[in-house]
């Protein structure tokens, strides 16, 4: 009998074993969410030489149809009205909810941090915006404007993931990102259809694509970048711009379905 | 009252293969962060957290929390139940290992809701949960009046090395194959190779990567673990089929090996339906926990000349004949 009960004890013991594994094995990461302290820094670009790349972003081809979502998980949801897929948001030739920023090019230029907090919203049941962007160490809100419970579960690559539930109407919840990184994408574990994505940089230069799939980068000193386009399906693309004081530049980017 | 703890531990034991089934839906849903915090639910108490809040994923996560709390408090009454009334030691000791892992299986879920389902600890989480259903199971053979008896119906219980050994192995193998099942499962390689009985259109994946290895692992698992049924199987029918505790363990073993293959052919075909998912990680511990109770009986004559005499425990004054049972017999029967 005594067999029995050390073939138990080996199969617990194997299986704590693995969860012990993991524990030691895990990243780690910071402790609080405190912002990095805030050094005084001035915009290092001079205005009166300060030029611009403008442009929009198209799609060729047709994108797949929007999606009815089931929305019978939730009443309050489904009481929002009817959704479909965001993947795909079209204006004409134009694709909107792409990230455009200067991925390289800045060199060690330092930008002072925004004060005003970016905010992202869970509202009706979507995440408002679903895709934007926010400087490190930018103040950052989560606030919730349904009557019905969100989680908010950030899964980023370089930062620190987290994951918090709110389930009251105008709880909030504050944060900053601590490092660069492109893109954070959110999700909500109870409504599977929300997700949004953050482009988190060190510097003020992007944009989110809106009507016609428009963007300008604005306020960017002269010189020579590259620029990268980001879309939740579609992937990037990347282009080499070069500016001259005051100049304005116009580009396009072009993804294909 | 020997039958009242005997049906109890019956009835724990199918409470956590429903738990399993709950928990089965949790990962098929990828429910499994949509309640962020533990051991309370956004917050509340978790049996106070209002039903009208149950909502998308919640329903899910919050219910597996909720039979996992009532299948954890059924294992601590059985448990105490077997520390007071049962005479055999290693019995009682069972109800305590049932216990301890059964409270290490509620922390490990803490831990994996709390660190965003590391997949080692998700993986240890999905294969202890079929370690306390087999404990549960176990706990329930050998308090069943049959196990008193020795199975001595039809004359003295077989003392068969080579099935006992034939069964122990496929116990091992099914329950090696739930772990690489657990891993695939957690680790997203569920539809790593997307075509079945094939792979890419051949025996063996014109490609590899992790998913892929893991997902093939799991298949090749299947096959050695459904052989191993068969050779157990086979040697029961050939050897005992007079011995209906070994005979009808055996068959329900080759209906549900048959029916865990079919589901896992079609959780690759239907692309992961969450009815069929979850069915799968259940059926796994019902094999699991059916080898374990044929092992267990092909063992029981090797129970009745070790264990009995003298065997007095908490609650009992005097030696119990259910419990002193001797087989002499040894070799196939």
């Amino acid at each position: 009998m005594n067999v029995l009960i050390r073939a138990t004890s080996l199969i617990l013991g194997l299986t704590l074993a693995v969860a012990a594994g993991a524990c030691g094995g895990g990243e780690s990461t910071p402790a609080g969410t405190a912002a990095p302290a805030a050094t005084a820094v001035t915009n290092p670009v001079d205005p009166a030489t300060a030029g611009s790349i403008t442009g929009s972003v198209k799609l060729e081809g047709k994108p797949p149809a929007a999606a009815t979502i089931n929305l019978s998980s939730d009443d309050y949801c489904a009481k929002q009205g009817p959704k479909t897929t965001r993947t795909f948001v079209v204006d004409g030739d134009g694709l909107q909810n792409v990230f455009v920023y200067i991925k390289d090019g800045l060199g060690n230029l330092k930008f002072p941090v925004p004060t005003t907090p970016v905010v992202l919203d869970q509202k009706g049941c979507w995440y408002e915006p679903r895709v934007f962007g926010i400087q490190v160490g930018q103040p950052f809100n989560i606030v919730n404007s349904d009557d019905t419970l969100h989680n908010i579960h950030a899964l980023p690559m370089n930062n620190r993931e987290f994951n918090r539930g709110q389930r009251l109407k105008g709880e909030k919840y504050s944060t900053v990102f601590t490092t660069a990184e492109v893109m954070v994408p959110f999700k909500c574990d109870v409504h599977k259809w929300m997700n949004a994505w953050v482009g988190v940089l060190p510097h003020p230069f992007y944009a989110v694509t809106g009507a016609g799939g428009s963007f300008e980068l604005k306020g960017l000193p002269p010189g020579t970048y590259t620029v990268e386009a980001w879309h939740e399906k579609l992937g990037t693309q990347t282009q080499m711009v070069t500016i001259g004081a005051t100049e304005s530049k116009p580009i396009t980017f072009m993804f294909k379905v | 009252m020997r039958l009242m703890r005997h049906l109890f531990a019956s009835l724990v034991a199918a409470s956590t293969a429903v738990l399993i089934f709950a928990g089965g839906l949790v990962t098929s849903t990828e429910s499994g962060l949509s309640v962020p915090d533990w051991p309370t639910t956004y917050g509340y108490s978790m049996f106070t957290f209002p039903l009208s809040k149950m909502v998308g994923g919640i329903r899910y996560e919050h219910t597996h929390r909720l039979i996992a709390s009532t299948v954890g408090f059924l294992i601590v009454v059985l448990a105490i139940w077997l520390w007071r009334t049962e005479p055999r030691a290693w019995v009682r000791r069972l109800g305590y290992i049932a216990l301890g892992a059964v409270i290490t299986q509620g922390v490990l879920g803490g831990i994996t809701v709390l660190f965003f389902l590391p997949d080692p600890i998700s993986i240890a989480h999905a294969s202890l949960a079929q370690v306390v259903f087999s404990l549960t199971m176990t706990i329930a053979v050998v308090t069943s009046p049959g196990w008193m008896q020795a199975y001595s119906t039809h004359g003295p219980a077989p003392d068969d090395r080579l099935l006992q050994r034939m069964a122990i192995v496929t116990a091992v193998v099914v329950y090696i194959q739930i772990i690489v099942g657990a891993t695939m499962r957690h680790t997203g390689a569920g539809l790593a190779i997307p075509d079945f009985p094939l792979a890419f259109g051949q025996l063996i994946p014109p490609q590899w990567d992790e998913k892929i290895a893991i997902h093939f692992a799991h298949r090749i698992g299947a096959l050695i673990a459904s052989l191993c049924v068969l050779a157990t199987t086979g040697h029961v029918f050939f050897h005992h089929r007079s011995r209906a505790e070994l005979v009808r363990p055996s068959i329900l073993l080759l209906v549900l090996v048959a029916t865990q293959v079919t589901l896992g052919a079609l959780t690759v075909l239907s692309h992961k339906d969450v009815l069929i998912n979850s069915l799968h990680v259940v059926t796994g511990g019902c094999v699991l926990a059916t080898t374990v109770v044929l092992a267990l009986r092909a063992h029981r004559a090797r129970f009745g000349r070790t264990v009995g005499v003298g065997a007095t425990g908490a609650g009992s004054t005097q030696q119990d004949p259910a419990y002193t049972v001797r087989v002499p017999s040894r070799g196939h029967a």
